[in-house]
């Protein structure tokens, strides 16, 4: 159903390594999945709008002013659990220099 | 007064707190039955010791200088919590189950739990879980599965597995979990426990770690109904850090609890009444039915028409969104790198990308969402004829470990009977129905949005006339 191939470009998609064992046992299991799924077809939804939404809230809006300086974290505090910082700042991997 | 203080239920606590113990004592009554149990239990991932014996001394002292009735006031004071470790607790590891945040140190704390703070709850320490909430049985955490008390071979039930075992071993007297698609009931049922999954939207999210935003409900466990009514009535109400929480008044939900069941209607699904159903469920919930009818209730057969797509439906929506929410894991911000995850995740992580991918979106996920609505139309209209839905809570009893972990698929359809409620956003409350040998079993009664009320009233006159949470574990 869903071959290795397809498999990796998800993969790829959601950032996810995968090693070679673990693209075959998802590629069978995800494929099992997939099929059990199908059953949604037999259920006519042309009439039917999405609920994407179960209570029906909408717009949900607050004042636009700046929230409390209490309410904010402190530099230190948001860093604090980073791999790698610079102090101030995160550190990221390189975006433009390795030709992806 | 119980011989231990861990056995007492938060109503008892209010009889004998000042009078005959003292927080310390409660407190260090829980983490002794925490140090007795936890090797063989593993509900724990970090208990809190210095932390909850330094907030009850400070709670003692407060004692002696408030008069009068506190717990008008402090609802949950001095009563020892745990958290299921998905609630971001500030200063204290927060892992979720997983061990791409195994050290992760919050440095902000989820509205909710605030809330118990402010309601004068200790917390006791954070519980093991399923990984990211993803499972039904405990099996998926990244670090060890949680045994289930009444059978230490067999699985608590899941995702709030540690929270379901501390209470239900006397660790803490009641625990805070999330309700995804059963991930509260299903633990409840397989621990002999109370559980509420509220309405979406009656208790905030904020601060709490996302597994699909449109489904998760913030719910908790205890060995009786008065308990949990309580604990509701603290956590439940608008916050404006959660945009989805909705701005209905909180009652006391222990208030009215003793209300008669005189001509409640009550509807048993006529789809949930199929084979594969283990037999010791069935004639417990017919108990329970006759139980129901003997307090006054009128009991008839409804239809869900949509129930066989319901997991289908689930299985769709929730990865996507849940690939969507695992998606901040980085690697950058916080946390380990991604291939960190467990296999469950990256399952439903995979899952979820393809559903929601160019080309796919519409087959799946707007299909998905279009059922859901005829999923919810289906309860909607049964609650035109009927006040209550009755349903088993799980089609078995507790599991062995590794029975079903062979297939994921296998493990899914456990919950057939629990997810469509979170597909319709209803609130459910399981309460003990009984046992099977040693193991218990759950039935959950289910209501229209926002009838928490009405459920703990049917819960509470059921638990009143058969009594199934006074009965422990005799094996721990």
């Amino acid at each position: 159903m869903l071959s290795e191939k397809e498999v990796a470009h998800i993969a790829k998609l959601a950032n996810l390594p995968l090693s070679r064992e673990e693209l075959l046992t998802f590629s069978s299991q995800l494929a099992e999945v997939l099929n059990y799924i199908e059953v949604l077809n037999e259920v006519n939804t042309d009439e039917i709008t999405p609920t994407f939404q179960v209570t029906g809230v909408k717009n949900v809006m607050r004042d636009d002013k700046s929230p409390q300086i209490e309410k904010t974290l402190k530099v230190e505090n948001a860093l604090r659990n980073a791999s790698a910082t610079d102090g101030k700042y995160f550190v990221v991997p390189s975006v433009f220099d390795e030709g992806r | 007064m119980k011989e231990n203080l861990y056995d007492l239920t938060i109503k008892e606590i209010r009889e004998g707190l000042y009078s005959k113990f003292s927080v310390t004592e409660l407190a260090a009554s829980c983490l002794e039955r925490i140090e007795k149990t936890d090797k063989a239990l593993h509900a724990f991932l970090t208990v809190d010791r210095e932390g909850i014996i330094n907030e009850a001394k400070e709670k003692d002292k407060e004692l002696l200088k408030l008069k009068g009735d506190i717990f008008k006031k402090y609802p949950l004071f001095g009563v020892p919590m745990a958290l299921k470790d998905l609630f971001t607790t500030k200063d204290l590891r927060t892992t979720a189950g997983s061990k791409i945040i195994e050290n992760y140190n919050p440095p902000y704390g989820a509205t909710v739990v605030g809330k118990l703070k402010a309601a004068g709850a200790l917390i006791i320490g954070k519980t093991n879980e399923d990984a990211w909430g993803h499972g039904s049985s405990g099996e998926n955490s990244d670090y060890f599965p949680t045994k289930n008390p009444y059978d230490l071979e067999r699985v608590p039930g899941g995702s709030s597995s540690g929270s379901a075992a501390a209470v239900a071993s006397g660790q803490c007297l009641a625990a805070a979990g999330t309700d995804t698609g059963s991930s509260v009931r299903l633990p409840a049922a397989f621990c002999n426990l109370v559980g509420i999954k509220p309405t979406y939207g009656r208790v905030s999210r904020y601060g709490i770690i996302a597994m699909a935003s449109s489904f998760d409900t913030i719910g908790h466990l205890t060995r009786t109904v008065y308990d949990n009514a309580l604990i509701l009535s603290v956590t439940a109400g608008k916050d404006p850090l959660d945009a989805t929480s909705v701005d209905k008044n909180v009652p006391d939900y222990t208030e009215n609890l003793m209300q008669s069941l005189k001509g409640k209607k009550i509807g048993v699904v006529k789809e949930y009444l199929v084979e594969g159903v283990d037999k010791g469920v069935v004639e417990i919930t017919n108990r329970a039915i006759e139980t129901l009818k003997n307090l006054g209730a009128s009991v008839s057969e409804i239809s869900l028409p949509h129930t066989k797509y319901a997991m289908a439906c689930y299985y769709i929506l929730v990865p996507s969104e849940v690939s969507s929410n695992l998606a901040k894991f980085d690697g950058i911000r916080f946390g380990k790198e991604r291939a960190a995850f467990g296999a469950e995740a990256k399952r439903r992580i995979m899952l979820g990308t393809y559903t929601l991918s160019s080309g796919y979106y519409n087959a799946y996920y707007l299909k998905a969402a279009k059922v859901r609505t005829l999923i919810k139309d289906d309860f909607d209209s049964a609650f035109l004829k009927v006040d209550l839905i009755l349903a088993p809570s799980s089609p078995t009893p507790p599991f062995k470990i590794g029975e079903k972990s062979g297939s994921p698929l296998q493990m899914y359809l456990s919950d057939a009977f629990v997810c469509p409620i979170n597909i319709a956003g209803l609130p459910a409350v399981n309460v003990p129905a009984g046992f099977i040998g040693e193991l218990p079993v759950g039935i959950q009664l289910i209501g229209p949005q926002f009838s928490e009320e009405q459920l703990y009233q049917a819960a509470y006159a059921f638990e009143t006339e058969t009594e199934f949470y006074k009965r422990r574990s005799s094996v721990i």
